[in-house]
C-alpha cells in the first residue's frame, strides 16, 4: 500500500510526489449473503482525484465489495455488512446514516447502460429536482447543460433533449448515465464494469471521460479487462474469493506484483 | 433408377418420411381441434344474432289518436275500438304523460305511430303468434295499405324491465351495470394496485407475506356466488347497507375482482426491469420516488389491462348478484347507488325464464348488447397497452 510510487500516467508523475488524500477508508469489511461469507477482512485506502480499479475472476467479491461502498448492497435479501466504510470521517454504516443520503454522494454508473424510460432532459434533471438543488427552469437547465458536458454528451444530444435517452447508442446511454450521476454532484463515483457492454470506440469514449472526470471525484471502477485497468487506473486492487489479495499503484501491480496470486492472474495463468 | 438417385444422394435418410408424417399428423390434429372450437363459436355468436336482431325493431300503426279529458281518464278510448286489442297497453298507458309534455296536444286528434302489442309484433316478424281472428284481419288490412312498419326499437334502449313485453328495455340494467361497475372499480383498482405495490416492492419476503400471497391466489379460484354471502353477510347483515343497491352489488363485485387485480399489477410490476430501480436508488432516490416515478409508468399499461379485464369479468358476472337480491324485476332505472338496481347480466337471465315468446329475442339482444360492452372494453385494454407501452 506505497502511496508514494510512481504512477503507470506519465501526466501524472509531476503531480504526484505529494501523499493522495483519503477519501474513503474500509477497514475490516466483511459481507454475507446469509450463510455465504462473500468478503473477508477488507481493509482498503480509497484516494481522491484517482482511479481506483478492481479487477479479478469472476465471483470473487469486487462488485460485491463496489456495492458496500454506497450501501447498493442493502437492496438484496439477506445481506449482512460487517466492518466499516468511513467517508469523510464518518463511518456509513452507522446507525445514524441514512443509506439514501448515502446513495447520494457516492453514485453508481453500472454495467448495463439503464437510462430511464424519459427524456435525455429528464433522465439528467429528475434526481437533482428531486433532491431540491435546482428547481424547474433555468436553472435546472443550467445544471443539465452542465452535466451533459462533463460526460461529454452535450454536443451530440444538445439538439435532442426532448427524445428518449433510451434512443441513443449504448455508448451515449452509458455517458448519459454519467451525466446522471453527476448530476447529483456526488464526491465518489462507482464504476460496475461500465464499459463491458460496449464496443471498443464507446469504451474509448468512456476511459477518455473517466480520466477527466477523476479531476474532480474519486472514481472506482470495477473491470474484467486487464488493459482498461492498466490504461486508466491509478491504483488497482486484485480480489480472489472475497479476499483483497493485493492492492497498490497500477504499475506496482501490474510490472512488480508481490504476490504469486497476482502474477498468476495477471499474466492469463487463471481468470 | 429411383434407387440409384437415393445412394447417390447423401442426404437420404429412410427415417424422415415416417417422422414428417407424425409431425403432419399432429398439425392436422391440432388444426382439426382449433376449427371445431371456432364452429362452436361460431354457432353460438351466429344463433344469438339471428335471433336478437330483430328484437331491435319494433312494429308500431299509424292511426287517428284522440287527446282530450276524456281520452287521458280513460285512454282506451283514445283510439278506434276495432284496433284496442291490437295496440299495446303500454302505450295508451302513457297518453297522459305524452300530453303532459306536449300540452297543445290538447283537444286535437293526431295521426300517430302507435306501438303494436308483442303478438302482432311476433306475426309482423314472423314468429308464432296468438291473434284472433278478427283482429288478425285488422292488421291484415293495416299491412296491406302500408300502415303497420317494423321501426328502431327504441323502446329497447329507453325503458327499463316491463311486464309487457314490447314496453321492456334494458336501460335500468344499463345504468345498474355503470352504478355497479363505478363501485367497483372506485374500491378494487386503488386497493388492489396498492397491494400489489406493498407486496411487490415494499413487502420483505418472510412467512407473513408468503401466507398473504397463497391467501390473495386462492382468492382468485373461489366460486363467485361465495362472495355473494359474504357480501349478504357483512354488507347487508352487518353494516345494514340497503338490499339490492349498486353500493353493496359493487362491493362484492370489487372483493371478487381485487385478487385478478392485484395479481396482474404485481406481474405488470414484476416484469420492470430491476435496472430501474438501481438506477434509481444509485442516484440517493428514496424508495416512493423509485416506485413513483419509475416503476409505476412502466407497468402502467400491465395493470391497466389486468384491471380493465377483471372489471369486465365482473361485469358480466351474475351469481353473487343473485344472493344480494339485484336479480330482481327493476322497471325504473336507479338514480343513486343506494337504490334498488339490477344489472344487464341479470336482467338477461330474468328475461330467459319469461314465457312470452317476444322475450327470448330480448334476451339475445341483451347478450349482444353485453357482449358488444365486454368486448369493446377488451379492445380498450389492448389500445392502452399499446399505446402506453414503452419501448426499450
Amino acid at each position: 500500500m506505497n502511496s508514494e510510487s510512481v504512477d503507470i500516467n506519465p501526466e501524472l508523475k509531476q503531480s504526484e510526489p505529494t501523499v493522495p488524500e483519503t477519501k474513503i477508508k474500509v477497514r475490516d469489511l466483511n459481507l454475507y449473503y446469509g450463510d455465504n461469507h462473500a468478503l473477508h477482512n477488507v481493509d482498503m485506502d480509497i484516494y481522491q482525484n484517482k482511479i481506483t480499479a478492481l479487477i479479478g475472476p469472476s465471483g470473487c467479491g469486487k462488485s460485491t465489495f463496489l456495492r458496500c461502498l454506497n450501501r447498493m448492497n442493502e437492496l438484496i435479501k439477506g445481506v449482512r455488512v460487517e466492518g466499516k466504510v468511513i467517508i469523510d470521517g464518518k463511518n456509513i454504516y452507522d446507525k445514524d446514516v441514512d443509506e439514501v443520503s448515502v446513495r447520494k454522494r457516492v453514485g453508481m454508473v453500472f454495467q448495463q447502460p439503464n437510462p430511464f424510460p424519459k427524456s435525455i432532459y429528464d433522465n439528467v434533471a429528475y434526481a437533482p429536482l428531486k433532491h431540491g438543488f435546482v428547481t424547474k427552469g433555468a436553472s435546472c437547465d443550467e445544471l443539465v447543460e452542465k452535466a451533459l458536458n462533463q460526460a461529454s454528451l452535450w454536443d451530440e444530444v444538445k439538439d435532442i433533449l426532448n427524445q428518449p435517452g433510451t434512443s441513443l447508442s449504448g455508448g451515449q446511454q452509458q455517458r448519459l448515465c454519467i451525466a446522471r450521476t453527476v448530476a447529483v454532484k456526488p464526491d465518489v463515483i462507482l464504476m460496475d464494469e461500465p464499459t463491458s457492454a460496449l464496443d471498443p470506440i464507446s469504451t474509448e469514449k468512456i476511459e477518455a471521460l473517466m480520466l477527466e472526470l477523476k479531476e474532480k471525484y474519486a472514481i472506482i471502477t470495477v473491470t474484467h479487462n486487464m488493459q482498461q485497468a492498466s490504461r486508466v487506473a491509478d491504483y488497482t486492487g486484485f480480489f480472489h474469493l472475497g479476499d483483497l489479495i493485493e492492492y497498490a499503484d497500477t504499475e506496482t501491480i501490474f510490472i512488480n506484483p508481490t504476490k504469486k496470486k497476482t502474477e498468476d492472474y495477471i499474466t492469463g495463468r487463471y481468470g | 433408377m429411383k434407387h440409384k438417385s437415393k445412394q447417390n444422394n447423401p442426404f437420404h435418410d429412410p427415417s424422415l418420411k415416417k417422422r414428417h408424417a407424425s409431425a403432419m399428423r399432429f398439425k392436422m390434429f391440432a388444426t382439426a381441434c382449433i376449427i371445431f372450437a371456432v364452429s362452436f363459436l361460431l354457432f353460438f355468436l351466429s344463433d344469438m344474432v339471428i335471433k336478437g336482431i330483430p328484437a331491435f325493431q319494433q312494429s308500431y300503426m299509424e292511426i287517428d289518436v284522440t287527446y282530450n279529458e276524456k281520452t287521458i281518464a280513460s285512454t282506451r278510448s283514445a283510439i278506434d275500438k276495432k284496433y284496442r286489442r291490437i295496440v299495446s297497453r303500454a302505450w295508451l298507458r302513457d297518453i297522459p304523460a305524452m300530453v303532459e309534455e306536449n300540452p297543445e296536444l290538447m283537444g286535437t286528434t293526431q295521426k300517430t305511430w302507435v306501438l303494436l302489442n308483442h303478438q302482432v309484433d311476433q306475426y309482423m316478424k314472423g314468429h308464432y303468434y296468438k291473434i284472433k281472428d278478427k283482429d288478425l284481419k285488422v292488421v291484415d288490412e293495416m299491412k296491406a295499405q302500408g300502415k303497420i312498419e317494423l321501426k328502431f326499437n327504441s323502446v329497447f334502449f329507453t325503458h327499463g324491465d316491463s311486464k309487457i313485453p314490447e314496453n321492456s328495455g334494458l336501460r335500468s340494467a344499463m345504468i345498474g351495470s355503470v352504478l355497479t361497475m363505478l363501485v367497483t372499480m372506485l374500491i378494487a383498482f386503488p386497493l388492489g394496485v396498492m397491494t400489489a405495490v406493498y407486496l411487490e416492492e415494499f413487502a420483505d419476503d418472510n412467512r407473513w407475506s408468503q401466507l398473504i400471497e397463497v391467501n390473495i391466489n386462492n382468492l382468485a379460484a373461489i366460486p363467485s356466488i361465495l362472495f355473494g354471502l359474504l357480501g349478504l353477510a357483512v354488507f347487508i347483515n352487518l353494516f345494514g347497507m340497503p338490499r339490492s343497491s349498486p353500493l353493496v352489488g359493487g362491493l362484492t363485485l370489487a372483493l371478487m375482482t381485487l385478487p385478478i387485480i392485484i395479481v396482474s399489477a404485481r406481474a405488470a410490476l414484476r416484469s420492470v426491469p430491476d435496472s430501474i430501480r438501481q438506477a434509481g436508488y444509485g442516484l440517493g432516490l428514496t424508495k416512493i420516488q423509485v416506485v413513483q416515478d419509475h416503476v409505476l409508468p412502466l407497468a402502467f399499461p400491465g395493470i391497466m389491462t389486468g384491471s380493465i379485464i377483471g372489471m369486465a369479468q365482473a361485469m358480466g358476472e351474475t351469481a353473487p348478484l343473485i344472493i344480494i337480491g339485484m336479480i330482481a324485476f327493476i322497471p325504473d332505472s336507479p338514480s343513486s347507488i343506494f337504490e334498488a338496481a339490477t344489472v344487464m347480466p341479470a336482467q338477461i337471465f330474468t328475461w330467459a325464464s319469461m314465457p312470452e315468446r317476444a322475450y327470448i329475442e330480448r334476451t339475445a339482444a341483451g347478450i349482444m348488447v353485453l357482449l358488444t360492452i365486454l368486448l369493446s372494453l377488451n379492445a380498450l385494454a389492448i389500445y392502452l397497452r399499446k399505446k402506453y407501452e414503452v419501448k426499450w
